[in-house]
């Protein structure tokens, strides 16, 4: 995938762009319009709390002064049907996911074994005594965390980037106006993902057992295929000692050196063979969700505005990289967001299928962390791997937002705003202008 | 790049040809058209029957026998004809499972599609004191990785005196902040003109959101539906940690233990993949109902009227 560049000014996502008349697809929105109300709302924060004028996607700031003395019996009827209408979600959330998370972060922070409750007088503060066996203490618990990380980090290299694409690749696809047989193909390709997770690691442990469909195809061209969950092997090493390397003696300078309890030659393994495994199962089976959520976006590109482009004489790449790829920016941010913090939880899988074997290289932090407190009872730990994992999480999630950051985008949307509201007053020109 | 824009492509380099204004319009006579939709259609095909073939091996498997499955792998029809693996479930505990599952999803999804459109609208439209924080709330949440929860959720529930019961199971997951992300993304993807019509008109909130609103959400909320359905039957952590009793495990934590060697010898995959193949059934049947409910440019029409 290419990195998504701010494209035109069409707004991304925001419908009244998109139903600006087509044949302005081409011409930036008039730079006359005024700009001044724009710098109070920023992109996404746009309602901030404290800001009376808020609405972001209200009926537009440039009036805000006045309407909030006009309207204040209605912005306060609002303000409760708000809290009213977010208090389920709230309540469920806060109880179940709020809270849970502060305990943990005192379990993380306590001896706690695991009886009675981690808030009784027999728990005690023991500070960062759980987090330095995995960080700073070589040992057992210490490589194991590393080996963990090192294999979440190739699955998350490898599945993101193969989902993403993929998905897309098949929303355009399915996309076709002209299509037949379109709702066969989105069916095929969206089913593994209403599937359940366990049945579908069923499905894979057979096909990929060692006498399996995959190992009987490979056959049929004459491959000897690998007994993939039981193939520890990482598949750097596997294709360094296929252009020669010794493998069983790799170079000292990086089988000497050691980083967090692992050699650099461990780190630069690759996934496992039987990781792969894993990763085909996961990118097969999220691309049709993420295929969907393109293809939702890909709909609400109004016919028009494709249209229009194609009657200007626009190729189909130039059309894909300027009228919808930039329209499909949110839905990407989207996508990529959801994969990584996806792909650092993977854990059904590995529960199902591999337990964190063979020779742990399937071994991921979250496993991890459920292994080391419900089966090791080792809660404290357990609880401080989870919050290394939740920190990895965030900081994807904000490296995320920060690579894609938009920076027309507030004047964007003060042009759609602006387009909508000529097109709402019936001086500007209507959609159906074609 | 990957392969499916070699199509693309290909139409591109066919229309530089086409230089005449009338042709250039009508698509249908474009040249290079055949060229691009036959390579379409090929890679269409082809992932397709790396989609489809999966199911049916399993299809096929779950009427086999043990022997015959290992021996013949790639075979699409058993060469003895058996249901042994089905009669096999249907004496064990598999009934029960199922029921729980039918029980837990139909609950979850209900409330997932409510509670989060109706939060996603919120958090889209009305303006009130708090709605920034209350998102980037729901942004953070959504960054929760569950496996931070298994531990302390599972003594919260405890606390509540949920733990081990079908309330513990159900409420903890009736709202998502995924559902509601999304929910509010589409949201906004509206023209707020429709909803200021009902609201000159005095239409109350709830009203706007109800008869307003929801009706031009459809496509995004038959996604969140199958979403919320295909989430909570795939959900298996929750399920390890919010009961212990037998008699209450679902789908996922069910033939999660017959797979780790519940079974005794050998590998037998049909007995496995039979219980795979029907936990697939009732997620396949609702996708159907819901798929052809996907339209087109749900906003399209919306400001024209």
């Amino acid at each position: 995938m290419s990195e998504p560049n701010p494209g035109p000014a069409q707004g991304p996502g925001s419908g009244p762009a998109a139903a600006r008349p087509a044949g302005t697809a081409k011409d930036r929105v008039p730079s006359s319009v005024p700009r001044g109300p724009v710098k109070d709302t920023g992109p996404d924060d746009a309602a901030k709390a404290g800001g009376g004028t808020g609405g972001g996607t209200g009926g537009g700031t440039g009036g805000g002064r006045r309407t909030r003395a006009s309207r204040g019996g209605i912005r306060g009827r609002e303000g409760l049907a708000g809290w009213l209408f977010v208090s389920p979600v709230l309540v469920v959330l806060g109880l179940f996911l709020v809270v849970p998370i502060v305990m943990a972060l005192w379990v993380s922070l306590s001896d706690w074994n695991g009886q009675g409750s981690p808030f009784s007088s027999g728990v005690d503060f023991v500070g960062g005594q759980n987090y330095e066996p995995l960080l700073t203490k070589s040992g057992l618990a210490q490589s194991d965390f590393m080996t963990s990380l090192r294999n979440n980090a190739y699955y998350v290299l490898f599945v993101v980037p193969l989902q993403t694409v993929l998905a897309l690749g098949l929303a355009l696809l399915v996309n076709g106006r002209r299509l037949k047989g379109k709702g066969f193909f989105r069916t095929a390709y969206y089913f593994p993902a209403v599937t359940s997770s366990v049945a579908i690691s069923v499905v894979f442990l057979f096909l990929f057992s060692s006498s399996g469909v995959v190992n009987s195809l490979l056959a049929k061209i004459g491959v000897d295929g690998p007994a993939w969950f039981a193939d520890p092997r990482g598949i750097i090493h596997l294709a360094l000692g296929a252009l020669g390397m010794n493998t069983d003696a790799p170079p000292a300078a990086l089988a000497d050196h050691a980083v967090g309890g692992l050699s650099l030659w461990d780190w630069i393994s690759g996934p496992s063979v039987a990781m792969t495994a894993v990763i085909a199962l996961v990118v097969w089976t999220t691309a049709g969700t993420f295929m969907l959520m393109f293809l939702a976006a890909l709909q609400d590109i109004p016919l028009e505005v494709e249209e229009a482009a194609e009657i200007d004489g626009t190729g189909r790449w130039q059309r894909f990289r300027h009228v919808t790829l930039p329209m499909l920016k949110p839905t990407l941010f989207l996508v990529l967001t959801l994969g990584l913090i996806g792909t650092w939880q993977v854990f059904d899988q590995i529960y199902v299928m591999t337990k964190g074997g063979p020779g742990k290289t399937t071994l991921t932090p979250a496993f991890l962390s459920y292994q080391s407190s419900f089966i090791n009872n080792e809660w404290g730990q357990g609880s401080a791997i989870a919050f290394i994992l939740f920190v990895i999480i965030v900081a994807m999630t904000l490296l995320q937002r920060f690579v894609l950051r938009d920076k027309d985008e507030a004047r964007t949307k003060a042009d759609t705003r602006r387009a909508a509201k000529a097109a709402r007053s019936g001086s500007g020109p209507t959609t159906g202008a074609i | 790049m990957s392969p499916q824009h070699q199509p693309a492509d290909a139409g591109t380099a066919a229309n530089t040809g086409d230089k005449h204004p009338t042709r250039r319009a009508d698509k249908r006579t474009r040249p290079g058209g055949g060229l691009t939709r036959a390579l379409g259609y090929t890679a269409l095909v082809a992932i397709a029957l790396l989609y489809i073939y999966p199911f049916l091996i399993q299809l096929a498997t779950s009427f086999k026998t043990d022997a015959d499955a290992t021996s013949h792998p790639l075979s699409l029809w058993p060469t003895h004809f058996t249901t042994a693996a089905f009669s096999r479930l249907a004496d064990a505990d598999y009934p029960r499972w199922f029921a729980n599952s039918v029980v837990v999803a139909l609950f979850v999804t209900a409330g997932r599609v409510f509670f989060d459109s109706l939060a996603g609208y919120a958090l889209a439209r009305l303006r009130f004191r708090g709605r920034g924080a209350l998102f980037g709330a729901v942004i953070a949440v959504m960054a929760v990785p569950g496996v931070v929860l298994l531990i302390p959720k599972f003594l919260v529930l405890n606390q509540l005196g949920m733990y081990d019961s079908y309330s513990g199971m159900i409420v903890p997951l009736l709202a998502d902040a995924a559902g509601v992300f999304i929910m509010k993304q589409f949201f906004e993807s509206i023209p707020v003109s429709v909803e200021e019509a009902a609201r000159i008109d005095g239409a109350s909130t709830f009203r706007i959101y109800w008869s307003v609103v929801l009706p031009m959400a459809k496509p995004a909320l038959i996604t969140l539906t199958i979403l919320s359905f295909q989430g909570s039957w795939n959900e298996l952590p929750h399920f390890i940690v919010s009961r212990q009793s037998p008699e209450l495990n679902t789908l996922t934590s069910g033939v999660a233990s017959l797979v780790s060697g519940q079974l005794g010898d050998g590998n037998q995959y049909p007995i496995k993949l039979a219980a795979a193949l029907l936990m697939t059934i009732p997620v396949a049947l609702v996708f159907f109902a819901f798929q052809r409910h996907f339209v087109r440019g749900g906003t399209a029409g919306a400001t024209k009227g």
